[in-house]
């Protein structure tokens, strides 16, 4: 292997990586809350389209993130509605967020494929974009910079502060929260749409950030590796970032191992994620502080 | 999925049948909205859907063949849901029947349609039903929730069957398409009255009625219903609950297993990587609004594939991209989730 075919892969990973992980970042917040959203698949297509409309009307990528990451927390609440204020059963509520992105998007970007956009600019950080090998990693889009940032950002709203306690516990006891004076409905509303924000962020970046163009589908099921990821890295958001290597790394693989005709298939080798997260799973069953949010799934009935 | 919600759904309740028809048409009224907003009119296209699926004689054949695979992926979810297993691995199931079926239909080519036939078909069954085994096993054992593997388990035997069709397997007289060679003819499932409709549609009507039967007219129907009402007190009782939970996950993923045979052996003759438009997803979701009744999954079953056919219906003849119906699908979903109170 040479080094240039080392180096692209290394590259396509984290570029690959990154709406991996903003997208993990929003499920491990909702699923901390215990809310299992399936739909994110949906989530991420919204802010995809809506950020690429709006940076084609105005011709500014920065709106184009901002208006993404707001329509993808604004459909979140969808799921909120359904699954916090109705009850209603979460998978289900999520496989219909999904389906509803998946129509809602294909109509609203119609009119837009083929539409050309300059898109997310490339930000060259000065000594370092000159690195032999790596340089290439320091002339990425704001977004990518920011991923990394993004996961400590969470880790340290989650774990550090009062209200990432509550959430938490909400996610743990519901009732037991409440009784200690929270309101689990407010905290999950709140969870679902900051979890729609980073949808919204991670759909931006695929299509005004890496595509630069608008297709229908284009998250291509990377809603779901999104959620296997947050089980990889057992809810924990700075794991997230090593998932989203892993995970963007077997995507970049098998593009590069396509790009240069090799004769190994790779579709085994794309196996290896969810394996690796079913293992991980199966390994840590039962410990305590690795296992899933206890009420993870579970409806909130209230306690009246 | 829940017994309760059987109970609320029995066919002769005439309140519950009509309280879903008045969800639906709000979903209709919500998508005619939606339709409007983009500019066509609402009405034409319902026409046109209705027109070129249920009546027409050829419509409603491609209609009842995409039954086939629904109403079978719908009961591999129902099936396991029996006893509150959560079965969303009904795509990976379908992959891995069809897999299965693949290597038979390679390896037995030399035989008569009459062995053929029923080994491909039990092969099938095998290949999904071990791959949910899998998942059963881990829960049985209390290591890992079903709801978790058999999510994770869907992109794997997507990307083995991909291995596969690309690798080994791939046909290699049909340049650069992702395909296996064609099914030996006695490989292929039998097609009727000169349609689509193939033999798959039998084996769906006869699990629907077994899962009716069993669980209604013998004692693993009630140890099921008694452990789906009340776990512990199963346990108690001296019901193995770790042996249910493997041979339900087993016989369920087993149906999703023949979907995919039906699917590669009658439909395409040969395995593709798009074997399934999520027909296992899709199928979660009839089995969910079914609550597990038999004639609920027929019916939901009959409503989804009538709303995949539209779609080809809107973005022919009315310029709309086809997965537009996607919103009408989730539309429905979202009536029945915010008005039914489900656990």
């Amino acid at each position: 292997m040479s080094v240039p075919f080392l180096e692209s892969v290394l590259l396509g990973a984290i570029l690959s990586g990154t709406p991996l992980l903003y997208a993990a970042l929003g499920e491990v917040i909702e699923e901390r809350a215990g809310i299992v959203n399936l739909g994110l698949e949906g989530v991420m297509l919204m802010g995809a389209v809506t950020s690429f409309a709006i940076t084609v009307q105005t011709g500014s990528a920065a709106l184009g993130v901002l208006a993404g990451a707001t329509a993808g927390s604004l459909f979140n609440l969808i799921l909120a509605l359904l699954v916090v204020t109705r009850r209603a059963n979460q998978l289900a509520s999520g496989l219909a967020l999904m389906f509803f992105g998946v129509g809602l998007s294909a109509l609203l970007g119609a009119p837009y494929i083929g539409s050309r956009i300059a898109g997310l600019n490339p930000l060259e950080i000065p000594t370092l974009a000159h690195l032999p090998y790596l340089g290439a990693l320091f002339r990425s889009d704001i977004l990518v910079y920011l991923a990394m940032p993004a996961a400590a950002l969470v880790w340290w709203g989650l774990f550090r502060t009062r209200w990432g306690l509550s959430l938490r516990a909400v996610g743990e006891n519901p009732t037991a929260a409440y009784a200690a004076g929270y309101s689990p409905r407010a905290i999950q509303y709140q969870a679902l749409f900051i979890a729609g924000l980073f949808g919204g962020i991670a759909g931006a970046e695929l299509s005004i950030g890496i595509a630069k163009t608008w297709a229908e589908w284009m998250t291509a099921g990377r809603g779901f590796i999104a959620v296997a990821l947050v089980i990889f890295s057992r809810w924990h958001p700075l794991r997230t970032v090593w998932g989203a290597v892993l995970f963007g790394g077997a995507v970049a693989l098998q593009l590069q191992l396509q790009a240069r005709g090799a004769s190994v298939s790779p579709f085994l080798l794309d196996t290896l994620p969810y394996l690796l997260s079913l293992g991980v799973v199966l390994i840590w069953a039962g410990g305590r502080h690795h296992a899933a949010p206890a009420s993870l799934g579970r409806v909130f009935e209230g306690t009246e | 999925m829940a017994s309760a919600d059987a109970r609320r759904f029995r066919p002769d309740s005439v309140r519950a049948a009509l309280r879903v028809t008045g969800l639906f048409g709000l979903a209709f009224a919500l998508f005619a909205v939606v339709l409007l907003a983009a500019g066509k009119d609402p009405i034409r296209a319902y026409g046109d859907i209705l027109s070129s699926t249920l009546f027409s004689s050829y419509g409603f054949s491609e209609v009842v063949v995409k039954m086939i695979p629904l109403m079978l992926t719908a009961l591999a979810v129902a099936i396991p849901a029996r006893i509150w297993l959560i079965n969303i691995g009904a795509e990976g199931q379908l992959f891995m029947g069809a897999l299965f079926t693949t290597w038979g239909a390679a390896h037995f080519a030399a035989l008569p349609a009459w062995a053929l036939l029923p080994l491909v078909a039990a092969l099938g069954f095998l290949g999904g039903g071990l791959w949910a085994a899998i998942s059963g096993v881990m829960r049985a054992h209390g290591w890992v929730s079903e709801t978790i593997s058999t999510l994770l388990l869907n992109y794997v035997a997507i990307f083995i069957v991909s291995f596969f069709v690309f690798g080994p397997w791939k046909d290699l007289e049909s340049a650069n398409y992702p395909q296996t060679p064609e099914f030996p003819a006695a490989a292929r499932l039998p097609m009727f009255f000169g349609t689509r409709v193939h033999l798959g549609l039998l084996i769906a009507l006869v699990a629907l009625t077994l899962y009716h039967l069993v669980l209604t007219r013998t004692r693993w129907g009630l140890e099921i219903r008694a452990i789906g009402g009340n776990i512990e007190a199963a346990r108690r009782s001296g019901i193995a609950i770790g042996r249910y939970i493997l041979v339900l996950m087993f016989v369920g993923g087993g149906l999703a297993g023949l979907a995919g045979m039906g699917e590669v052996s009658a439909i395409q003759g040969r395995l593709r990587p798009s074997l399934s438009p999520g027909f296992g997803y899709t199928g979660f979701l009839i089995s969910w609004i079914a609550g597990g009744n038999t004639y609920g999954i027929v019916a939901s079953a009959l409503l989804m594939a009538v709303i995949t056919a539209g779609g080809d219906v809107l973005q022919m003849a009315h310029r709309l991209p086809g997965s537009v119906v996607n919103i009408l699908m989730a539309l429905m979903l979202f009536v029945v989730l915010t008005r039914r109170r489900m656990p």
